[in-house]
């Protein structure tokens, strides 16, 4: 069954990412099948599925850092298989992605982890002062201070946040994020969901949240889907779907 | 087919492995003459391979040098060649032992450390990352790695050689009554251009061995930590495997040249 989609078209600006029809497989297991999705600007869009559903891998397929069997993947009015490594590069500046476990360079200080989506972009973004930059993106996430640690000397709540303030650094307009709150304490999880709707607020950017955290939902999304056998299963806002009496929905609440 | 015999399988999979191998080092050569060059990352490796790794490789030269002259000793004393030791033990360490021995203990030192450091990578989506922010992880990661190993391997065993050698000469003060002086003269005059060349060019390959192994093992790691060790553990294997099939062409080669 399918929910029928009752986000407020007034609510709807330009359309950001489209996918249509996306098809993933490894060997035998069919991954995503014919999934398709549509998020539009300024929206906090969830996407939530239980571990193995094919989320991470719609994810991947999205960036660029896998390539799906078949459909079609348009972020910001660009069709992805169509660009070639420096147009795809000059995409993904725009695009902020925070990974599931963080993945800072754990050779590099804060600071040069900061630096490095910036030294990247340096000629295209025409950025003179990186330092006021890093320092803003820390304040940003409430970790100046942590500047010229090492990964290793930080916590997991602020090595995700260590992570945020990178994928926020060159001022994307659409982020993604991998499971923001998975393996993080109740009490640092809200603070990271606290800090998605801050930045959300400020930076008015899009966002796309993968996530199997129920309370996360609930606070931060505008609208969500259901992601069932690499499908997508049902569509709307939480409340439509978090009251549904599908058994299939309803399972996904509990 | 393959369930029922393990050896057809194993040779299948030594094939493919190889074949992957020799498409990841074509797809070095062509990175390494592609713009923008990584040099600060570059400069980076050879730091933390070079300096890094000079102590080790001096105490492991040291006790070469040691070792080798005071087992050979008795020996040529025996024969009443003790004069010769170091003309004998200043070609073996240059031409054979000091680079070979001194390669081992790089890769195992240097090779297994790129293939955890890269598994590692790997397994928590920092190449990923590293993609995502624009950046080439085989140019940044891979390239600069193997070239700086190229680099710094003759660089080390060079130094490995004279610290082999400082041993011996100690060893050979002490028991033979040979001065440092006299010891190095005969060093220089037994010791020619064509035992330094083919060692020093050799070198060179042991380099580019131990650390195009040990990406390609951490680069194409699988998941997990036992994926990390794996890739970690096979990279010393393979890259001592090939070390020797290197030193055989090598010394093949050199005789076919030098005659």
């Amino acid at each position: 069954m399918k929910e029928e989609n009752t986000y407020s078209s007034s609510h709807k600006g330009k359309p950001v990412i489209q996918i249509h029809n996306l098809q993933k497989q490894f060997g035998d297991q069919v991954v995503l099948n014919n999934f398709n999705l549509e998020m539009y600007e300024n929206e906090n869009l969830v996407l939530m599925g239980k571990s193995g559903s094919g989320k991470s891998v719609m994810i991947k397929c999205l960036i660029g850092l896998m390539e799906p069997d078949s459909g079609t993947i348009e972020v910001l009015g660009e069709d992805i298989s169509k660009l070639d490594q420096t147009k795809m590069d000059e995409l993904r500046a725009e695009i902020g992605f925070l990974f599931q476990g963080s993945a800072l360079y754990d050779s590099m200080t804060v600071r040069e982890n900061l630096e490095f989506p910036l030294r990247r972009h340096t000629k295209r973004m025409n950025i003179e002062n990186t330092e006021e930059l890093v320092l803003e993106a820390l304040n940003n996430v409430g970790l100046a201070k942590t500047i010229d640690l090492m990964p290793e000397e930080l916590s997991g709540g602020m090595q995700r946040r260590i992570a945020l303030a990178r994928a926020l650094i060159l001022k994307p307009r659409i982020i993604l994020y991998d499971e923001p709150t998975t393996g993080l304490d109740p009490i640092t999880a809200k603070e990271i969901i606290k800090l998605m709707m801050d930045i959300q607020k400020k930076y008015k950017t899009s966002s796309l949240i993968i996530t199997h955290d129920v309370d996360c939902a609930r606070v931060i999304s505008d609208r969500m889907i259901l992601l069932l056998e690499g499908t997508n299963y049902a569509e709307g806002t939480f409340k439509e779907l978090s009251t549904s009496e599908d058994p299939k929905i309803q399972a996904f609440f509990k | 087919m393959t369930r029922n015999f393990p050896m057809v399988a194993n040779l299948s999979s030594f094939f493919t492995e190889t074949g992957a191998l020799a498409r990841f080092a074509g797809r070095f050569f062509k990175e390494l003459v592609s713009p923008p060059i990584e040099f600060r990352e570059f400069l980076r490796q050879c730091y933390q391979m070079g300096n890094k790794s000079l102590l080790l490789v001096a105490v492991t030269g040291f006790i070469l040098g040691l070792v080798f002259t005071l087992q050979s000793r008795p020996t040529l004393e025996e024969f009443g060649a003790s004069s010769w030791i170091p003309n004998m033990i200043s070609i073996s360490i240059v031409r054979e032992i000091g680079p070979v021995i001194i390669a081992l203990i790089c890769a195992g030192r240097i090779g297994s450390s790129i293939g955890a450091e890269l598994g590692s990578m790997k397994v928590t989506e920092q190449i990923d990352a590293m993609e995502v922010s624009g950046t080439n992880p085989f140019k940044f990661l891979v390239v600069t790695r193997i070239l700086a190993a190229t680099l710094m391997l003759p660089l080390l065993i060079l130094f490995g050689d004279f610290v082999a050698l400082i041993g011996s000469a100690i060893v050979e003060n002490v028991k033979g009554q040979v001065s440092f002086t006299l010891y190095f003269n005969q060093v220089f005059e037994a010791l020619a251009f064509s035992d330094l060349l083919p060692a020093t060019a050799k070198s060179f390959f042991f380099g580019f061995a131990i650390g195009l192994v040990g990406c390609f093992k951490g680069y194409n790691s699988s998941k997990g930590t036992a994926g990390v060790g794996r890739a970690s553990n096979s990279a010393v294997v393979y890259t001592s495997m090939l070390l020797f099939i290197i030193d055989f062409i090598a010394v093949f080669l050199t005789d076919l040249i030098y005659g």
